[in-house]
């Protein structure tokens, strides 16, 4: 099963799904080939806003508009038709984005969508996900097509290194082992170098909980009240700015819950990454298993543990 | 059109026109722009678009979608006299218990889509005569958009991508007031034929006047055609239409009239005896 497959199954079996595109036709390439989806799928060229504002009228007349383009064009070029069209309305429409993260690899800055999930949580209504793999995606697409709400979700195409928690509920995260002395917060593509990363410091004695977020908005509150309670260091791994993505959400659960906790931040703090191909990427911003792990041991060697 | 049909709709019109001017004091609102889109909203809501007070939810009535917002106390006006709302709700106007404020909510009966922001209903009026479309529905899709709103580039890729659907179950109107804001179209951005402008973008175009009921109905007679190609109407009309002493001006966009000058307004309206205004002209964007 691809992302191809799983939303042709999806519009077969339900009349109410709209497959649209603003000419990124990466994820679903063979639909308009279909004779059965072809009048569904529509193509509105490069033209973001127009795709948006477009997907707001098929779902005021009861559709369910699954629109696909580039991560940055999609959330940025047509910030304010989703935010006023489909966010003021409340209307289910789906938006996936493409090459979102350090997926954008050699395109440079203009294609970095690293504060897509800052603005989109931003919007009332809107429903954010981060899935770790292509398995963790499709295990999570069903759930999100079918519920009431908008919702972004960044598209995620890399293999899987692990065998993800087939029921995927919004707002709940995969725990993938417990809190521990160390606990790792992390969503989307960097889950699996955060996986690889926790062996290494296993072998180093260390015992790491790890945590894949796959739902930020709603996001999975006790998962991070259990890290902060249990947890000598938590360390939060986001391919976004720090400012907006999963360190401030942190940051607001635990203030809601009056709690704190030691928390290191691994992302990409507040400048653009280096375009190169993805193994390059990982390398040059520091997100390597290996790399990820020393920094890790850095911010353990001066934590001094801190507790209400 | 038989003249009393000409008649009913001229007084019709003549009450929005009322009511647009007593929404116009106490916070104040869009006036010179409600104005110039008085007697297409009447023209259309009477002669040309299925839609009544008792088939708002029915998914085969005719759509209007209002994308310059700020004109919507002409539909306010218009909702109150045929029975969309209770006419006593206009004196709910700015009131946060009511929901009739500057720019168009779906709370309002008859308002299909939000908006305020420029350039975003043809893209939603495209999505919902696509699915009209795919439905084999016979619906009307009108969305209307002031002149000065063209300058977003969101309309020109609406105007692209409608003639690449072949939506001609849409129909466009411009109303071509010749004003943005507070500043004279040709003067800011000329626009100059808007009607050349879609024509080669592909569309059928009509150029009338907005205020001419009986023009407008031969205009609308034939619409929408079926010929793969959405319609343009480009309503040429007049700021501020009815009122001489606010007509045709640049700093009669946004008015907040005190009781006395709404007074002196609807005398004007009524007995052509031009209004002494006195308050100051606001620039609100």
């Amino acid at each position: 099963m691809n992302y191809e497959q799983l939303i042709t199954e999806s519009a077969l079996a339900d009349e109410r799904f709209i497959i649209m595109t603003a000419e990124n036709r990466a994820l679903i390439r063979n639909i308009p080939n279909n004779p059965a989806l072809a009048n569904r799928f529509v193509d509105t060229g490069i033209t973001e806003q127009t795709m948006i504002g477009m997907a707001a009228g098929l779902a005021l007349r009861g559709r369910i508009p699954v629109v696909h383009a580039l991560a940055a064009f999609l959330t940025m070029r047509a910030f304010e038709f989703i935010r006023t069209d489909v966010g003021i309305a409340n209307l289910p429409v789906k938006l996936t984005g493409f090459i979102p993260g350090l997926l954008s690899d050699g395109n440079g800055p203009t294609h970095q969508a690293i504060e897509d999930v800052s603005i989109m949580r931003g919007i009332p209504g809107m429903q954010v996900f981060a899935p770790s793999d292509e398995e963790d995606m499709l295990l999570m697409l069903p759930a999100i097509w079918k519920s009431n709400y908008p919702a972004y979700t960044r598209a995620n195409l890399i293999k899987p290194l692990y065998q993800h928690d087939k029921n995927f509920v919004i707002g709940k995260a995969e725990v993938v082992a417990e809190p521990s002395t160390v606990t790792f917060l992390v969503y989307g593509m960097l889950f699996n170098q955060v996986l690889q990363a926790k062996e290494i410091l296993e072998a180093h004695g260390h015992s790491v909980g790890l945590v894949n977020m796959r739902s930020l908005k709603p996001v999975d509150e006790q998962i991070i009240i259990d890290a902060a309670k249990q947890s000598e260091l938590v360390v939060i791994v986001e391919d976004h700015f720090k400012i907006g993505g999963l360190y401030s959400i942190v940051a607001e659960v635990l203030l809601k819950h009056q709690l704190t906790a030691n928390v290191h931040s691994i992302s990409l703090q507040h400048k653009w990454f280096k375009a190169a191909r993805l193994s390059e990427v990982l390398e040059h911003e520091d997100f390597t298993p290996k790399k990820i792990a020393a920094q890790t041991i850095l911010a353990l060697e001066s934590t001094s543990k801190v507790k209400i | 059109m038989n003249s009393d049909e000409l008649k009913q709709l001229k007084h019709l019109a003549l009450l929005v026109r009322e009511n647009i001017i007593k929404l116009s004091t106490d916070g104040g609102c869009f006036t010179g722009a409600s104005l110039s889109c008085a007697d297409l909203f009447v023209f259309l809501y009477q002669r040309f678009l299925n839609v009544t007070k008792d088939n708002l939810n029915d998914p085969l009535r005719d759509y209007l979608f209002l994308s310059k917002g700020h004109d919507v106390p002409a539909l306010y006006g218009l909702f109150a006299e045929i029975g969309f709302i209770e006419k006593s709700r206009l004196e709910n106007h700015l009131k946060a218990n009511d929901h009739i404020y500057w720019h168009p909510n779906t709370n309002i009966p008859g308002v299909e889509f939000h908006s305020g922001s420029l350039g975003h209903l043809p893209s939603v009026a495209m999505g919902v005569a696509l699915d009209c479309k795919l439905k084999n529905q016979r619906n009307k899709v009108v969305v209307v958009t002031g002149d000065g709103e063209l300058n977003e580039g969101s309309v020109w890729e609406a105007a692209l991508v409608t003639a690449a659907h072949k939506l001609d179950n849409l129909i466009w109107i411009v109303d071509r007031n010749y004003f943005q804001a507070n500043v004279a179209t040709e003067e800011l951005i000329p626009l100059n034929s808007i009607k050349d402008k879609f024509e080669a973008f592909g569309w059928n175009t009509i150029d009338v006047d907005g205020h001419d009921f009986e023009k407008l109905d031969e205009a609308f007679s034939n619409l929408p055609l079926a010929n793969r190609k959405p319609t343009i109407v480009v309503a040429h009309t007049v700021r501020g239409k009815g009122l001489p002493s606010i007509e045709r001006r640049a700093d009669r966009w946004f008015c907040n009239f005190t009781r006395e000058e709404v007074n002196a307004l609807l005398g004007e309206l009524h007995e052509n005896k031009m209004a002494e205004l006195n308050s100051e002209t606001l620039v609100v964007r």
